[in-house]
């Protein structure tokens, strides 16, 4: 549903322009019932032929490997088979969001559907289709992951599939088009100048850098958030909360999502792929040169002192 | 007699699946079931309290808003803290943008759709309405669809995305407007004011938040635009005898501010007349849970496959032991919108026209009132109050979500979740049976639809159910 909000003249002509011709949606389509049961019959039998499957919501695999807690309506059918059986016929398998891609919210512990991903079960290769296995055109499930992922997300990879330019090289080692996965949250942050300082909120609403005491995780999660606006400019960060680094796997078994965790008075999670003690040399540094202006914005909601030229 | 299995049901939010025992040509007994069982509330107990702001609103991509202030008015209750008067605007701002946004797609995308299908190609009406209406086809999504997503910039100023924002707290809205910010909410407002009133309604929307008889909206439909159209093909295929329910309808009011609600909570009868507030409990017997107490705080949710008699992953939610209906019809009815008073009163109670009805003009109202939080902004004053860490404490989170009225019954101990119910509006309408065998909401208001030779393709069993614009994930969670 996310998706509904993609294109200048709406999803639905943007799905067209990019060349993309919609078979058969839940929430969309006109087609129900049996008419629904025949789409998917003919796609077992070949007879109609299927590009890209698109999986949103977790597998449910409980119980005990049955599969019931997510039945096919109107049939004797789960979710768990008919995706199985579908995953086989499609060209491209895309997995729509953090559940279809990882397991997402319903495998947070305790798992009580026994959930996973497509192609994955949380931050392990798996799922339901198995660590080996690839579509018809030879590429891994194509991980969109997010939670909800941008709109521009889903429909860009949709996209870039109709047109024949995702390749394997085009995803990284989870799955996910780097288009957007090369990214980190946290570039284009509006509160860099926080960052850079290590001028820190201390709660919510104020306007300094989450990422010391308010568990914002927007330098270790991958998504270009802060460079694409969501609904027309805003993202987690920008509105005032923390990112919870909902693009990757395992995020839903974070606890204290606006408390940092930190051991001796040093947050735990660091910057991605920083040496640590580089990062506490460089962050005391610029503690000691905060400029008074970042430092009393950081703890404001509003801005309290305006940048000026030094007399 | 037959009976019809009719699934997978689309164009509504999850999975949902209806039994038809058809008799005669007309359904003789419903029965309504979700088939998709996830475990929020299971997954919510042992974790910090306020991560119930990260898991809730997850439950659903479009009633999210909803249940994270249904979880924010639980923990707010608990905590003691008390949100300044522009955390209270913003957050009826981003509800609002949610609910228009709802109801918009509910129209345009789920209803809508229906009447364009061949089996009324010999209706007078019928190549206008498919023209504008076919599902994914139609001209009307152009114009609905970017209207729709202008709207929901409110959630990248307020909330930062949609769905799933953290910006909703017990103590407020984390983001704190500029005076640039304000103008930019005005103006998208006054966007969506535009698209409104010339495409859904052809009037201004003073003129159909003004309207309060039968008479008047007959007259009103002869105007050029959306909703009229519905109007006119409303009155040609009778809506308002299709889809009857007679029962409670119950609003937990909407829309909180310092002069109080903008939508009252409460309870009225089929006829529109108020009665007293009941007690509210929650039942098993016809679904796939074991035995636990009716009182949400007491209660449990642990799948049972092997239930005898069980059919949905819905519980049974009562309100003093009866079903009730809930959504913009009984939210409308319980706060005395005239029209749709009369309306119910007429009828005797719910149908296809009147739920339909009184979503639209809801989008009239809430605009309008929209407007009036966004003016009320004061940019030079905070939006939110930090709350104090939680201990112990137990509360009810209660809100209207588009669908009607969402509970969350939170137990905190010791800083942790102990125990977390919720019931959807959903859940409410298709209710499957109770232990007194009394069937939910919509499974009376199946009762008796004519089905003719199309069995479970007749166009009137989607219209009953989607004049409910049911939410299935919310419905089991």
């Amino acid at each position: 549903m996310a998706a509904l909000e993609q294109g200048g003249a709406g999803l639905f002509a943007e799905l067209h322009n990019l060349g993309l011709d919609l078979l058969w949606h839940p929430s969309v389509s006109e087609a129900t019932g049996a008419e629904v049961l025949k789409i998917f019959a003919d796609i077992e039998t070949g007879a109609q032929k299927l590009d890209i499957l698109c999986v949103e919501g977790s597998i449910l695999r409980g119980p005990n490997g049955t599969g019931q807690f997510n039945r096919l309506s109107g049939t004797t059918r789960t979710l768990l088979d008919l995706t199985r059986a579908l995953a086989q016929h499609a060209e491209t398998c895309v997995a729509v969001g953090s559940c279809a891609a990882f397991g997402g919210i319903p495998a947070g512990d305790p798992n009580p559907t026994d959930s996973c991903g497509l192609h994955y079960d949380g931050a392990d290769p798996g799922g339901v289709l198995g660590a080996a296995w690839r579509s018809r055109s030879g590429l891994p499930v194509v991980n969109v992951a997010g939670c909800a992922p941008h709109p521009g997300w889903i429909v860009e990879t949709l996209g870039a599939l109709a047109a024949g330019d995702l390749k394997s090289s085009d995803l990284d080692g989870f799955g996910r088009p780097l288009f957007f996965a090369g990214h980190l949250a946290h570039h284009g942050c509006s509160r860099n100048e926080f960052y850079e300082f290590k001028a820190s909120a201390r709660t919510l609403s104020e306007r300094g850098c989450l990422m010391e005491h308010l568990g914002c995780k927007a330098t270790q999660a991958i998504g270009d958030c802060n460079q694409r606006a969501w609904n027309g400019g805003g993202s987690c960060t920008h509105a005032g909360f923390a990112c919870i680094s909902c693009t990757s796997p395992g995020f839903e078994d974070a606890r204290d999502t606006h408390v940092t965790p930190k051991i001796g008075g040093i947050p735990v999670g660091l910057p991605l792929d920083m040496p640590k003690a580089w990062f506490m040399t460089l962050a005391a540094l610029s503690k000691s040169a905060t400029p008074a202006r970042v430092r009393q914005n950081a703890e404001a909601d509003r801005i309290l002192v305006n940048p000026k030229r030094q007399k | 007699m037959t009976r019809l299995v009719v699934g997978p049901f689309n164009r509504v939010e999850g999975d949902l699946e209806l039994t038809l025992d058809i008799e005669e040509g007309r359904v003789a007994e419903a029965r309504v079931a979700t088939t998709l069982y996830r475990g929020f509330e299971q997954i919510l107990v042992g974790r910090p309290a306020h991560d119930a702001l990260t898991i809730a609103p997850r439950i659903c991509g479009i009633c999210s808003v909803s249940q994270s202030l249904a979880a924010a008015a639980a923990l707010r209750e608990i905590s003691g803290v008390m949100p300044p008067p522009n955390g209270e605007l913003a957050a009826n701002l981003v509800h609002a943008a949610e609910n228009i946004a709802d109801h918009l797609s509910h129209f345009y995308l789920f209803f809508m759709p229906d009447f364009a299908r061949a089996e009324y190609a010999g209706k007078p009406w019928h190549a206008e309405i498919a023209a504008r209406f076919k599902a994914t086809e139609g001209t009307a999504a152009r114009e609905m669809l970017p209207a729709r997503a202008r709207l929901l910039h409110i959630m990248g100023l307020l909330a930062g995305k949609w769905p799933h924002s953290l910006a909703l707290q017990p103590g407020g809205v984390t983001r704190a407007l500029d005076l640039g910010g304000k103008m930019r909410l005005l103006a998208i407002l006054g966007d969506f004011r535009a698209f409104a009133e010339k495409s859904l309604f052809g009037a201004p929307l003073e003129d159909i938040a003004a309207l309060e008889t039968p008479a008047q909206l007959r007259a009103y439909a002869e105007k050029k635009a959306d909703f009229p159209a519905f109007l006119r093909l409303a009155g040609d295929l009778s809506l308002d005898k299709l889809g009857r329910c007679a029962l409670p309808l119950m609003s937990f009011g909407g829309y909180y501010g310092s002069e109080g609600p903008l939508f009252q909570a409460g309870v009225v009868d089929p006829a529109g007349a108020v009665k007293k507030m009941g007690r509210i409990g929650e039942q098993v017997a016809a679904s796939y849970f074991a035995d636990s107490a009716e009182d949400p705080f007491r209660a449990h949710t642990l799948p049972d496959m092997e239930r005898i008699g069980a059919y949905s992953f819905a519980k049974a939610p009562r309100l003093d032991k009866n079903p009730a209906e809930t959504g913009a019809v009984a939210r409308q009815a319980v706060a005395g919108q005239k029209l749709v008073r009369a309306l119910l009163q007429n009828s005797g109670g719910s149908h296809v026209l009147a739920r339909v009805v009184a979503r639209v003009v809801e989008i009239a109202q809430v605009t309008i009132a929209a407007e009036s939080w966004a003016r009320a902004l004061n940019v030079r004053e905070s939006f939110c109050e930090t709350a104090p860490p939680l201990a112990s404490g137990a509360a009810i989170g209660k809100v209207e979500a588009a669908r009607g009225a969402l509970g969350h019954w939170v137990s905190v101990e010791r800083g942790h979740i102990r125990a977390y119910q919720i019931i959807a509006p959903t859940t409410w309408n298709f209710s499957p049976r109770d232990a007194a065998g009394v069937p939910g909401p919509l499974e009376q208001a199946l009762v008796g639809v004519e089905t003719g030779a199309l069995g479970a393709k007749a166009a009137a069993i989607q219209h009953v159910v989607r004049s409910f614009d049911p939410c299935m994930v919310c419905t089991a969670h």
